[in-house]
C-alpha cells in the first residue's frame, strides 16, 4: 500500500530518531516511539494467542453440552487424536516460515509407514514382501521420509521449481505409488515397533502425545533461541537481505524441506499405529487442515511470520470443535461444513480485531 | 565538451593516508553489453564522495563490484592500500564496505535489534540470550547517537529510521566505508536534511561515503569530490568546488546545456475552467479550493505530511474526500472511483510507480493500454493492430528506449518505466492529466521527456497538476500552490525565488539555506 510508505515518510511524530540530527524538532511528543513499541508488542502476542479465546469459548461450550467432555480421558482421546496431524502442522509451519509450501506432506505420512509395512511383512498377508526383518520398519519410515524430502529439496531449491506446484506434482505421486504397491488395499497386521507410537503410554500419558508435545518444545526453543531458528524468520522476510547478511539460505530451505518430510514419516507411524493399520488413502485430504490450522494460527503464507504456538492453537481448536460437536450428537456428515465455517469465522474475526489481514 | 580529458585529480588525503578505495582500470562485461570500461575511482578517507551518472552509466556495475557481489574481468580494486578480499571471504568483505541500497535489506517482522545483528545473535549453536542483544544493540545505536527503540518491530520505523538502522549494521561489521545509494529516493526536504545533519555527523566520527544521486543539488551540498561516469566510461573526477552545475550536468550528459530557459507553454487567455476544486477536505487537508484552465499547469507543491499526494489522490479517485467538490469542466464529480475518473478524463501518474505505475511481467504495449481498453476494440475484444499503434504513438510521444513494444516493463529503467507510466496516463488525451512525484528517482534526461509530456498535455488544451516537492519538476508549472499541514499557505504565480518556495514548503523561513 503506497498510503503506508508515504504516511511513514510524511508523519512527523514518527520520525524522532532524527531529531538529535539537529533537525527542529516541532511539537513532536517525545516517547512517542516507546508508547508505539508496546502497542506492538501487544499485537504480536495477540498475533500469536488470537485463538486463546475461542478455544476457551469452545471449552465452556462443551462443558455445557456433556460432562464428559472436560475429563481427562476425553481430553487424552482428543489429543492422540490430534497428534499426527498436529505433526504435520508443525513440519508445515516450518515451511511456510521460510515462504516455501510443501502439499506433499499427507502423500508421505501414508507412503512412508506404507513402503515398511510392504518391506516388512509375511508374503501372503497382503502385499507383503518379507525382505527385511519387523525391526527395521521404523527406520524404513523415517529414510523413506528422507528421501521424500530430498527430492523435493533438489526440485525446488536446486532446480529452482515454484514449490507449490512440485509439492503437487509429488503429493500426487506418491499417492499413486502406494496406491500401487498396496494394490488400493489396506496393510493389515502391524508389528510391535510400528504399533508403539500409536498405542504405548509413558507416565500414563500416551506416547503419542510426548512425541507430539516434545516436538513442538523443541521447535519453539529452537526458533526463539537458534540462529538456525531465527534464519527461517529472515528468509521468509527478505531472502535477499538473509542472504546478504551471510546466511546460506538454499542450503537452510533444503534443510526444512527435508525436516518437514521426515516428520510427516514421523507422524504416518504415530497414525499407523493408532488405527494399526496402513490404507491406501492414509492422509488422503489432510493437507487441507494443515493449512487451515498454521493460516488461522497467525503464519503467513507469504513467510516470514508466525509462531508454531500459535500454529498448535490453531489445530486444537478445530480437533476441540469437532469433539463438542460429536458430543453435542451432531451427525459426522456435518464435520466438514462445520470445520470450514470454523476456518471462515476465524479470519473474519482476526481481520476485524487485528486490523490486518492474515494472507 | 569542456570536460574530455579524463583528470583523475586523486583527492590527497591529511597526513598522506592511502584512499579508503581504488579502482584502477576496472572493466566489466556482460555477454554483449560493455558495463564497465577501463573505469577509476578514488575515495579518500573521511570525505563524502559523490558518483554521478545518467542510468546506465554503470554506477549499479560498480557497487557490486566495490561490494564484492561481482569480480572485474580487468583491472585492480584496493580497499586502503590492501588488495580486495576473494570473493568467498564474506566477513572480510563486509568488515571494509557497505552498501545501503535504494531497496532496504531490512526484515520487517523482526525486531531492530535482531535486525542488527542478523545471523550473529549469538555464537553459532548457542542459544540466543535476548536481554544482551537488545543490550548490545542499545550501544551500537547509541555510539553511532540513532534514537530508535532496539525493541521496536522494524515494520514500524520510517524510511529514514531504516537507513539509519542499516548504516549502523553496516558499522557494526566494522567497515567504515559506505556506500548509500539514491537515499533521498524516498525522503521529503525534511527527512533529506536531517540525513545530510546525519551524515556529517557521521563523517566526523571517521566514516567514508560513497554517495549516489540523481539529484545534483544534493551533491553539491553535501559531497566534497565527484566522480562522473558515462556510457560506461570515467568521465571526470573534481573537488566539488572546482565544478558548475553546467560542467556537472554536461559531463552527466555528454551535451551542452541551454541556458535555463523557461519551459512553460504558453498560458492561454481564457475564463474557461477544466477543473474546479471547492473546499474540499479530509483527514490530511482543509478547505482546499482551487482551480485549473485549459492549457495550464498548475503544481500542488510541499513536504511531507502537507497533504498534497492526498489531495491529488482525492482528485484521482483513490480516495474519498469527507467534503467539498470536483468539478471537471463544469460538471460535478462523484469521487471516489478510479474507474469513473478514467471514464471522466482524468489521468494519473500515481505516487509509486511500484506499487500502482505498471505491471513489471507484462509488456510495455499492455502496459501502455491498459487503461483504454475501450479505444482498442469493441464488446471487450482487443484489435491486436490497434493495439500495436496506439502503444507505438506512445512510444514516440515519450521517447521510451527500448522501442521494443513486447519488452518487460520490469525489466527496463527506472526512467523507462516512468515514462511508460505516464504513458498510460495520456493514452486516453484526458482533460486532465495528475502526476504525482513524476520524476522521482529517474535520471536528467528522463525526468525532461517526462516533462515535457506534461507540458504536450498542456498545448493540448488539458489541465495539468503536477504534485512535487522537486524544484525543477516546479519550474514548469504556471502557478504553485503550496501546502503546509493541509492548509494552503502560498500561492505563486509567474516567476519566483526557489527560496520562497521552499520556506513556504517547511513553514519555516529557513534563512541562510
Amino acid at each position: 500500500m503506497i498510503d503506508e510508505v508515504t504516511e511513514r515518510v510524511d508523519d512527523p511524530s514518527t520520525t524522532k530518531g532524527a531529531a538529535s540530527a539537529g533537525a527542529p524538532a516541532a511539537g513532536r511528543p517525545s516517547g512517542s516511539i516507546g508508547t508505539l513499541s508496546l502497542k506492538n508488542v501487544r499485537l504480536a502476542r495477540f498475533r500469536d494467542l488470537a485463538l486463546v479465546p475461542p478455544i476457551i469459548l469452545v471449552v465452556v461450550v462443551g462443558c455445557f453440552v456433556s460432562p464428559n467432555f472436560l475429563t481427562w480421558r476425553n481430553w487424552q482421546d482428543v489429543l492422540v487424536s490430534m497428534s499426527w496431524i498436529g505433526l504435520l502442522v508443525l513440519a508445515e509451519g516450518l515451511v511456510l516460515l521460510t515462504g516455501k509450501m510443501d502439499l506433499s506432506l499427507e502423500s508421505t505420512v501414508g507412503l512412508a509407514p506404507g513402503v515398511a509395512v510392504w518391506l516388512t511383512l509375511p508374503k501372503g498377508i497382503n502385499h507383503g514382501l518379507d525382505l527385511v526383518s519387523p525391526g527395521w520398519a521404523i527406520p524404513i519410515t523415517l529414510a523413506v521420509g528422507l528421501v521424500i524430502g530430498l527430492i523435493n529439496a533438489g526440485l525446488i531449491v536446486k532446480l529452482g521449481l515454484n514449490a507449490f506446484i512440485v509439492t503437487l506434482g509429488m503429493l500426487i505421486t506418491l499417492r499413486g505409488l502406494l496406491t500401487g504397491i498396496s494394490g488400493g488395499q489396506t496393510f493389515f497386521g502391524m508389528q510391535g515397533s510400528m504399533m508403539y507410537l500409536g498405542t504405548g503410554s509413558w507416565l500414563g500419558v500416551p506416547v503419542a502425545i510426548w512425541v507430539c508435545v516434545l516436538a513442538y518444545v523443541v521447535a519453539v526453543l529452537a526458533l526463539r533461541y537458534l540462529r538456525a531458528g531465527r534464519a527461517l524468520y529472515a528468509i521468509g522476510g527478505n531472502v535477499d537481505a538473509a542472504r546478504a547478511a551471510g546466511i546460506r539460505t538454499d542450503r537452510t530451505v533444503a534443510g526444512v524441506l527435508i525436516l518437514a518430510s521426515v516428520l510427516a514419516a514421523l507422524a504416518g507411524i504415530m497414525l499407523s499405529g493408532h488405527l494399526a493399520s496402513v490404507a491406501s488413502n492414509q492422509g488422503d485430504g489432510a493437507i487441507f487442515t494443515v493449512f487451515a490450522a498454521a493460516v488461522i494460527g497467525g503464519v503467513s503464507l507469504n513467510g516470514g511470520r508466525g509462531s508454531l504456538v500459535g500454529a498448535f492453537t490453531g489445530i486444537l481448536l478445530l480437533y476441540l470443535v469437532q469433539n463438542v460437536l460429536t458430543f453435542g450428537g451432531v451427525s459426522g456428515e456435518w464435520f466438514d461444513f462445520l470445520n470450514g465455517a470454523v476456518i471462515l469465522v476465524v479470519l473474519i474475526i482476526t481481520r476485524v480485531v487485528a486490523g490486518r489481514s492474515k494472507d | 565538451m569542456t570536460t574530455e580529458s579524463t583528470q583523475t585529480a586523486v583527492p590527497v588525503a591529511p597526513g598522506g593516508e592511502p584512499p579508503v578505495v581504488q579502482v584502477a582500470g576496472v572493466s566489466k562485461r556482460f555477454g554483449a553489453t560493455q558495463a564497465l570500461r577501463d573505469v577509476q575511482l578514488t575515495v579518500a578517507p573521511g570525505e563524502v564522495h559523490a558518483l554521478v551518472g545518467r542510468n546506465g552509466a554503470g554506477k549499479s556495475t560498480l557497487v557490486s563490484i566495490l561490494t564484492g557481489l561481482q569480480a572485474p574481468d580487468t583491472g585492480t580494486v584496493t580497499y586502503g592500500g590492501e588488495p580486495a578480499p576473494p570473493l568467498t571471504d564474506r566477513d572480510a568483505w563486509r568488515s571494509r564496505v557497505a552498501c545501503v541500497y535504494q531497496h532496504l535489506m531490512i526484515l520487517d517482522d523482526l525486531t531492530v535489534a535482531e535486525n542488527l545483528f542478523v545471523n550473529r545473535q549469538a555464537e553459532n549453536g548457542r542459544p540466543i540470550r535476548w536481554r544482551e542483544l537488545e543490550t548490545r544493540a542499545k550501544a551500537l545505536l547509541d555510539e553511532w547517537e540513532i534514537d530508535v527503540d532496539p525493541r521496536q518491530p522494524a515494520r514500524e520505523l520510517t524510511v529514514e529510521q531504516r537507513q539509519l538502522v542499516e548504516i549502523a549494521r553496516a558499522l557494526s561489521y566494522g567497515a567504515r566505508f559506505v556506500i548509500l545509494d539514491e537515499p533521498t529516493a524516498r525522503l521529503d526536504a525534511a527527512g533529506i536534511a536531517r540525513l545530510f545533519a546525519r551524515i556529517r555527523r557521521l563523517q566526523e566520527q571517521g566514516v567514508t561515503f560513497l554517495y549516489i544521486s540523481h539529484h545534483l543539488q544534493e551533491i553539491f551540498d553535501l559531497c566534497q569530490s565527484v566522480t562522473v561516469y558515462r556510457d560506461a566510461q570515467h568521465i571526470v573526477t573534481a573537488r566539488i568546488d572546482e565544478l558548475s552545475r553546467t560542467q556537472l550536468v554536461e559531463a552527466m550528459t555528454g551535451e551542452k546545456v541551454r541556458d535555463r530557459e523557461d519551459p512553460r507553454p504558453p498560458l492561454p487567455t481564457t475564463d474557461e475552467r477544466v477543473l474546479e476544486v471547492r473546499d474540499l477536505a479530509a483527514d490530511e487537508y482543509r478547505g482546499v479550493s482551487f482551480d485549473v484552465r485549459p492549457g495550464e499547469i498548475v503544481g500542488l507543491a510541499g513536504a511531507g505530511g502537507s497533504g498534497k499526494t492526498a489531495l491529488a489522490e482525492a482528485l484521482v479517485g483513490l480516495r474519498r474526500p469527507q467534503s467539498g467538490e470536483v468539478l471537471l469542466d463544469g460538471v460535478a464529480q462523484r469521487l471516489g472511483s478510479v474507474p469513473r475518473a478514467l471514464a471522466a478524463g482524468i489521468g494519473f501518474v500515481p505516487q509509486d510507480r511500484r506499487a500502482e505505475g505498471y505491471v513489471p511481467g507484462l509488456s510495455i504495449e499492455e502496459n501502455l493500454t491498459m487503461t483504454v481498453p475501450h479505444r482498442l476494440g469493441r464488446f471487450g475484444v482487443v484489435s491486436p493492430k490497434r493495439r500495436a499503434a496506439l502503444a507505438w504513438t506512445l512510444i514516440d510521444r515519450l521517447d521510451i528506449v527500448p522501442r521494443r513494444p513486447e519488452q518487460e516493463v520490469g525489466d527496463l529503467s527506472g526512467g523507462n518505466q516512468q515514462k511508460v507510466v505516464a504513458g498510460r496516463a495520456i493514452a486516453d488525451d484526458p482533460r486532465l492529466l495528475v502526476m504525482m512525484a513524476p520524476t522521482a528517482g529517474v535520471d536528467v534526461k528522463s525526468k525532461e521527456s517526462l516533462m515535457a509530456t506534461a507540458v504536450d498535455t498542456a498545448r493540448g488544451r488539458a489541465g495539468v497538476v503536477v504534485v512535487t516537492d522537486d524544484l525543477d519538476d516546479l519550474r514548469y508549472c504556471h502557478r504553485v500552490l503550496v501546502l503546509f499541514r493541509g492548509d494552503v499557505v502560498a500561492e505563486l504565480t509567474g516567476t519566483w525565488d526557489d527560496r520562497e518556495l521552499v520556506s513556504a514548503m517547511e513553514g519555516v523561513d529557513l534563512g541562510d539555506r
